[in-house]
């Protein structure tokens, strides 16, 4: 499951990663022609939109390959870069770069390339881009407080929008093949002879469009791969032909005393009331977070038995099915949920006796177990407060 | 310069793929303006080391413990954009020193255009957080807010001043 930094590439291989992508990156950028800063420039004077067709394919091609490697389990969502937002000084930087765009004819990455191949402006571009981010650099205790602020986080744009992911994606998809469609006809209208649009056929413009209409129609169905499979074990009929398998209080206290080194203990419930009380060794994993890549190690062992425990046997059962949707084996649902192993074997004197010959041992074992338990709960406790495992983050940005 | 590029869509999606392949593999997007910048704090740590451990800005990327800025991972994407770039003009046969500039303006004015609109972006990038390549494309394919406010920002404001600098390209 990607990404695989930092686990199987490290920081090391990373940098080499980088170096090639970027031979990909600078290759791609020169082919299009954005070596060129008169092509650049044209998209804001109509005669040369290339700029906005490159920028708007690849944005839609690299948003919905990341939007499908997310729904088949093939990318961690959850742990790639999103780059977060500072407001306002994202709005002021935007203008400045907007003006230095039409002034400059290039962007950084284009420059570069266009360097490469022998264009003196862009040269000077770079030259004016270090002296810019001096500059920058020494002046900025004046506006160190405006950088800073209006923080607002990671935001995703279909949450700030109120829309769900797979309806921003059509309308995205939509404003590009029309925003193609228009552009090509203003290209043909300033440049009655020689637009860059008249290299290719119409049909081939239409057949592309509609293409990618029809992929954009696909993504408002397509949920994201959590909200899917929740949603899919949450039916009654898969619950009912899906059976789990149910470990008992008495059971579980067992192996907790006995030691046992395969056994983990998953519990579901939230980090207050799992601060409050909780089993020892327990892990405090939300059910949203059961889809991350840095969980794979721990779950997939399949001889260790994963104890699932939560509020109650239905939000194990969710988290049971779904982890074995996920692939998962060697799983167990708590009988009675947390609430129920406190009854059982946690709280004194709640013994209730069942009328056979084993009474007297269920009780002694119980009450040992009982005491067992308590002294590890405070063991751990001591140790200090786990935190609640959450999918590790890729750090990124300019 | 009428030569032959390829066609945009496919350029597009190509350029698409590459991200997207960057994005699966390390997690993160393409960029550019920040190895600028970290070529900026290596080179400002390197002369007067002092000033830029004390300074509220490089300081945060220099000091004891730290690598050198420029072992970061734009860096070598950059060199690595150096080098594509350097491969596909020699293979296009585009090689050639030129400066490019409107019918009307002689290439010393569009030099000095090019070196204010570098500052202008070098300056605004570090606001922004990330430049068209960083902040907006790879931004907005993860459909990050700041990649599309970003985005709209720089077109919004290029538009809005394309008329005032028309005779440099037009």
């Amino acid at each position: 499951m990607g990404p695989f930094v930092p686990e199987l590439i490290s920081d090391q291989l990373n940098l080499v990663v980088a170096l090639l992508l970027g031979i990909a990156f600078g290759a791609v950028l020169e082919q299009a022609g954005f070596s060129s800063s008169r092509r650049l420039a044209g998209v804001f004077y109509g005669y040369d939109f290339t700029v906005l067709r490159v920028f708007f394919t690849a944005t839609v091609t690299a948003m919905s390959g990341v939007l499908l490697l997310g729904y088949f389990g093939m990318l961690d969502t959850e742990a790639i870069f999103v780059n977060p937002i500072w407001l306002v000084p994202a709005i002021m930087g935007g203008i400045v770069m907007g003006i230095g765009f039409v002034l400059g004819g290039y962007c950084p990455g284009t420059s570069i390339c266009a360097a490469a191949i022998g264009k003196i402006d862009a040269m000077f571009f770079i030259g004016g881009g270090i002296l810019g981010v001096f500059a920058f650099g020494e002046l900025f205790s004046l506006y160190s407080n405006f950088y800073d602020s209006t923080s607002l986080g990671s935001l995703k744009v279909f949450d700030s929008l109120g829309l769900s992911q797979g309806m921003f994606a059509f309308l995205l998809i939509t404003i590009a093949v029309g925003a193609f469609a228009v552009t090509t006809l203003v290209e043909k209208r300033v440049n009655r002879t020689s637009a860059p649009s008249f290299e290719f056929k119409s049909w081939k413009h239409f057949a592309a469009g509609a293409g990618i209409f029809a992929l954009g129609l696909l993504f408002i169905v397509l949920p994201d791969r959590r909200t899917h499979l929740i949603n899919k074990v949450s039916d009654p009929k898969y619950a009912a032909s899906h059976p789990v398998i149910v470990i008992d209080a008495d059971e579980l206290a067992f192996r907790i005393v006995d030691r046992e080194p395969n056994i983990r203990i998953i519990d579901l419930r939230s980090p207050g009331a799992f601060a409050s009380h909780s089993l020892p060794g327990a892990d405090n994993i939300a059910l949203r977070d059961l889809f991350g890549k840095d969980l794979i190690p721990t779950l997939s062992r399949r001889h260790v038995k994963k104890v699932l425990v939560g509020n109650d046997e239905g939000q194990e059962r969710t988290a049971y099915l779904v982890l074995r949707e996920l692939g998962y084996e060697n799983l167990a649902v708590l009988q009675g949920g947390f609430e129920g192993f406190e009854k059982t074997i946690l709280s004194p004197g709640s013994f209730i006796p069942m009328g056979g010959r084993w009474d007297g041992d269920v009780k002694a074992f119980r009450e040992r177990a009982r005491e067992d338990i308590l002294k590890l709960i405070a063991e751990n406790k001591n140790k200090g407060v786990k935190e609640p495992k959450k999918a590790k983050k890729v750090q990124g940005g300019c | 310069m009428n030569t032959k590029y390829m066609n945009p869509y496919l350029a597009g999606f190509l350029l698409g793929l590459v991200l997207l392949v960057t994005i699966f593999i390390t997690g993160r997007g393409l960029g550019a303006s920040g190895a600028i910048k970290s070529i900026v704090v290596a080179t400002v740590d390197a002369v007067a080391s002092k000033h830029a451990e004390g300074s509220h800005f490089y300081g945060a990327y220099v000091g004891p413990g730290k690598d050198n800025p420029v072992k970061s991972w734009l860096v070598f994407e950059i060199a690595g954009v150096l080098i594509g770039g350097f491969i596909s003009g020699l293979a296009s046969n585009r090689m050639k020193f030129v400066t490019e500039a409107g019918p009307s303006i002689r290439p010393k004015v569009r030099c000095l255009f090019a070196a204010i609109g570098g500052a202008l972006f070098g300056i605004g990038a570090q606001f922004a957080r990330g430049c068209t390549s960083g902040a907006a494309l790879s931004g907005m394919a993860v459909l990050s807010t700041a990649g599309f406010i970003t985005m709209l920002a720089i077109f919004g404001s290029g538009y809005a001043v394309a008329y005032f600098a028309r005779r440099l390209w037009i």
